[in-house]
């Protein structure tokens, strides 16, 4: 039936080994009517994509293909499709749904005893997908709504009055009870259901100055939806690095790192929020730059990449990725000075994708954990598996993430840890709304949190909004 | 296509590979459209239409499975969530003369799993329930898409784990494991997948459903069980498989060895299994494997190893106590210089992690690899292991050694860049001079991969016409319509109505009256 199907399609290029095949032979006559997936401007690299052996040990801890079981929604399967736009075959609507459905978790870099760098291969695939597939009306304007809100604080911010008001007038149960705006709209309801309860915002100066002796100069990022969201992480951030001996420097300047851009394929946009966060951070004169969002991190630790094909900051780019350490990463380097007040309380660590997988810290936060005393770790079973937040991915997609945060869920209950740990605003949005459906009880940190409460002597019950 | 023999799990060549010539093993896309047709339409009544594949793009990625030489793809793929709906795919197979080709994970490295270009590819990834777990009777009930480490992980809690382990256990499919009769690390003290199946139900060539064997051992009358399991597909797709489960010992202590060569490694492990110790397991892994493994997995295995043992002894304590003595004397007596006991679960499993990994690790230190398996008696060892050395040495080809020692199943990874001129054609010669070494040592070609299309054309080398033509009948007798994954394990398919052309008289089981030849 397949083959019936290619037969009427007739454009010889349809089909990638026959395409390949003619190379080879004669050259067809006429020009082709198909065009080919990619461009010639970077395309996913050949030379990576030869480094896939086929194993399959990469499908085990991929989300898409432990809830489909198909192969192309595993990475050895798009890593086929890549190879077959390289060969010619067109972009197809169906070719772009498995590229769209990956999460970009990355767990398969880790599971991969090869060492394919899947997360070059799909980065550079969504910049091919942007430029050449037309999206449908709905998708777009999703989109469009999406990258004109998360990225910037000031809308972020405007929104957070609204959201306030709806959430003190009780009328989010009565929506979420209703079920009306899961059927209108699941996109809309999948972010209505997100949004975290909103705290106070905490205003931070340019500079916090170090405790006692002065060990190193940072810059801190405060990012959008972390700053916005969850503010009280940013101020925990400064406090626990002040305390630890260093000046911290906060650019009013910053902005978005460009995180989502780059994560889903939006080049330019990557491109001018890279460009804005090196000026702003050049321009504080730091040796290092501390970020406290996983997603963010690892993206501005991939700058080099994004700006490589840039005269002017290809080098700035470089030196500027090497200065990114994530909170946990540099505060385990410089080891612990401030005092530990004891925290008497069972916490689940959650490694958020793009802090283990992307960026290889696992031990850092658990070591930085364990040093609280009386604080007792435990580890989540299945703990290399996506949460299904994934930067926008929850919002796009809310069925698949839906039924990942309820396994998420079900897995951290399953510890029966009274405080779910994770440095990644967007893990936290996602598994408070699964485990609040699920009816489960636990508070929710990040792991700075933790580390500004033990260090200020805080009780328990200050960390977290208790579910 | 070149590769009749050695598993090639080669990397590339990923541009411009050419589509294989239809053969007889892979049929040819286009024929028998009308059947595939009819097929999709039963397929599109019983199962969601997510559950059936057609579209080009899609079917792409099935085209291969661990073995990534042989590509086909397939004309339909179906993805079953029942053994109702399987039943009823295979049915409107057996009606339409249309092949069909069973897939778990796709992780083989026979290419057992190639699809035909004229056939459906019948996947059971989406049938991963795990039914029961009976810890009383130590039995497991699953569905053949479960993966195999998912078994052990459900059983852990009630103090059981499944003992078969291949390397690729994290995903390969109990379904996979029942047609390839997989084997692994522990295989040498529990046995393969055959020892651990007590019962099957299967979907027949002809779409009926039957059960083989059970909860109980040893059904009365022919083993209709034990000829299905490593039949490779090719008498009918297993819908469930009850399994053996083991207690999981008192005490396990994982030993790694560092030694200066194989020689000295391998003369430790003949010295600790002639005494009568029966380890799990014992796996050796010569200095290139620990290359790429380190590389891989950073296992930390000794410095400047020529050769180390994996050991790992499980059972009572006592028992344990006493066998480590003993294997710490005999490895120290061959020329042990490093001997590391792992002193918690996780030391265990980073040795464990440099050595399951190693396969797909080889691709860190060359471009293109072939896995090769093949089994010899396990007092060969050293003199094969020679000869292996002394074929690499003479051809300038590589070869890492990865291998179960304890029961002599050896898995050569032979190393190559299928970018150089040749390069391709001599690694394939020393792949394939390395089984025939294990034929003229009294082992076989296969230890545990399985023939699939990859070896199918080394069979003449192991078995006679005659031995082939008893085993044609074995099958003709479950698939006289020769559909269930025509084209694997024997070299030259023949139909079951097909008179097989070298022999010049009957067969001698015909004559004598005791077979008939379909």
């Amino acid at each position: 039936m397949a083959e019936s199907t290619r037969a009427r399609s007739d454009e010889p290029q349809s089909d990638p080994r026959k395409a390949d095949a003619l190379s080879a032979g004669p050259v067809p006559v006429g020009t082709p009517t198909v065009r080919p997936a990619f461009d010639d401007e970077h395309p996913p690299s050949a030379e990576l994509i030869s480094d896939c052996v086929h194993c399959g040990f990469c499908l085990p801890t991929c989300p898409t293909y432990t809830l489909w079981g198909e192969e192309m929604d595993s990475p050895r399967g798009r890593i086929d499709l890549m190879k077959a736009g390289l060969q010619g075959a067109p972009m197809t609507d169906t070719m772009v749904q498995h590229f769209d459905a990956c999460l970009g978790c990355m767990a398969c870099v880790t599971a991969c005893p090869s060492g394919v760098q899947y997360d070059k291969l799909i980065e550079a695939t969504r910049v091919q997908v942007e430029r050449h597939h037309t999206r449908s009306p709905g998708d777009r304007a999703m989109r469009a709504a999406i990258f004109a809100l998360f990225p910037y604080k000031k809308r972020l911010r405007a929104l957070r009055g609204p959201l306030r008001a709806y959430q003190a007038s009780g009328l989010p149960g009565v929506v979420r009870k209703s079920g009306l705006l899961e059927r209108l709209a699941p996109k809309l309801a999948a972010m209505e259901g997100l949004a975290p309860v909103l705290e106070k915002r905490e205003k931070l100066p340019e500079r916090v100055p170090a405790t006692g002796t002065r060990r190193a100069v940072v810059g801190l990022l405060t990012g959008c939806v972390q700053g916005e969201f969850f503010p009280g992480v940013n101020a925990a951030t400064a406090r626990v690095l002040a305390a630890e001996g260093c000046d911290v420097i906060i650019p009013r300047r910053q902005g978005c790192c460009g995180a989502l851009s780059v994560h889903n394929g939006r080049q330019e946009e990557a491109e001018s929020f890279a460009r804005a966060t090196i000026d702003a951070f050049e321009a504080a004169g730091v040796d290092t730059v501390v970020v406290n969002a996983a997603g963010c991190g690892s993206s501005m630790k991939e700058y080099a990449d994004v700006l490589a094909d840039d005269p002017d900051y290809a080098e700035r780019a470089k030196a500027f990725s090497g200065k990114v350490r994530d909170v946990s990463e540099f505060l385990a380097d410089l080891g612990s000075v401030a005092v530990r007040h004891p925290l008497e309380v069972t916490v689940a660590y959650h490694d958020a994708c793009h802090l283990g997988h992307a960026q290889g810290i696992r031990s850092q936060p658990r070591s930085l954990l364990k040093e609280v005393p009386g604080l007792q770790l435990k580890e989540i079973p299945e703990a290399d598996i996506c949460c299904g937040s994934a930067g926008i991915w929850n919002v796009l997609n809310p069925e698949p993430a839906r039924e990942l945060g309820d396994r998420k869920a079900r897995n951290i209950a399953s510890t029966g840890a009274q405080l779910l740990v994770t440095a990644n605003p967007g893990c936290l949005m996602q598994v408070s709304s699964s485990l609040e459906r699920q009816g489960t009880r636990i508070g929710l940190a990040h792991t700075i949190e933790v580390l500004d409460a033990s260090i200020r002597g805080l009780p328990v019950s200050t960390l977290g909004p208790q579910h | 296509m070149s590769g009749t023999h050695g598993t090639q799990t080669t990397a590339g060549p990923v541009l411009g590979d050419t589509p294989p010539e239809a053969t007889s093993a892979t049929g040819e896309a286009g024929d028998n459209a009308a059947g595939i047709e009819a097929v999709g339409r039963v397929a599109r009544t019983v199962m969601p239409e997510t559950g059936v594949i057609a579209d080009p793009t899609q079917l792409r990625t099935y085209e291969c499975d661990g073995l990534a030489h042989y590509r086909v793809t397939p004309a339909l793929v179906v993805l079953p969530e029942t053994t109702e709906q399987l039943a009823a795919v295979v049915k409107a197979c057996a009606d339409h003369g249309v092949p069909f080709v069973a897939r778990g994970s796709g992780t083989g490295l026979s290419g057992g799993a190639l699809p035909r270009a004229d056939g459906v590819l019948v996947v059971t990834s989406r049938m991963r329930t795990i039914r029961e777990i009976r810890r009383a009777d130590q039995r497991a009930v699953v569905e053949p898409g479960v993966i195999n480490l998912d078994v052990t992980r459900a059983a852990t809690g009630e103090g059981y784990y499944y003992a078969p382990d291949p390397s690729s256990q994290q995903i390969c499919s109990i379904g996979g494991n029942l047609a390839e009769n997989s084997g692994g690390a522990h295989c040498l003290k529990y046995g393969f997948t055959s020892n651990h199946v007590l019962g099957t139900e299967l979907v027949t060539p002809q779409g009926d459903l039957v059960q083989l064997g059970g909860l109980a051992p040893d059904s009365p009358g022919y083993d209709l069980l034990g000829t299905v399991v490593g039949s490779e597909g090719t008498l009918g797709i297993a819908t469930t498989a009850t399994v053996r489960l083991v207690r999981l010992p008192e005490e396990v202590r994982t030993l790694l060895v560092g030694f200066h060569s194989t020689d000295d490694a391998g003369a430790a492990t003949s010295a600790i299994i002639g005494s009568g110790v029966l380890p799990a397991a014992i796996e050796m892994m010569d200095a290139l494997a620990i290359e790429a493994a380190e590389a891989a997995v950073h296992c930390n295995y000794p410095d400047g190893a020529g050769a180390v043992l994996v050991i790992e002894l499980d059972g009572a304590a006592a028992e344990v106590e006493h066998e480590y003595a003993l294997v710490e004397r005999f490895c120290q007596e061959n020329g042990a210089f490093e001997l590391r006991l792992a002193i918690d679960a996780t030391e265990r499993a980073l040795i464990w992690r440099g050595r399951k990994s190693a396969f797909a690790a080889v691709g860190r230190i060359s471009p293109d690899y072939i896995v090769q398996d093949g089994v010899i008696p396990r007092t060969a060892l050293p003199e094969v292991l020679r000869a292996i050395a002394e074929l690499s040495e003479s051809s300038g080809v590589r070869v890492a050694n990865v291998f179960h020692a304890g029961d002599g199943n050896l898995h050569p990874l032979v190393l190559f860049d299928g970018e150089k001129e040749g390069a391709t054609e001599a690694a394939e010669q020393v792949s394939g001079a390395i089984l025939d070494l294990c034929i003229t040592h009294g082992g076989a070609i296969t230890g545990e991969h399985g023939v699939g299309v990859d070896k199918a054309a080394y069979m003449p080398k192991m078995f006679t016409d005659d031995d082939l033509d008893t085993m044609q009948l074995v099958r003709c007798a479950f698939d006289p319509g020769n559909i269930s994954n025509p084209g694997k394990v024997f070299p030259t398919p023949r139909l079951c109505g097909e008179v097989p052309g070298k022999r010049k008289k009957a067969h001698p089981l015909v004559e004598a009256g005791l077979a008939d030849a379909f």
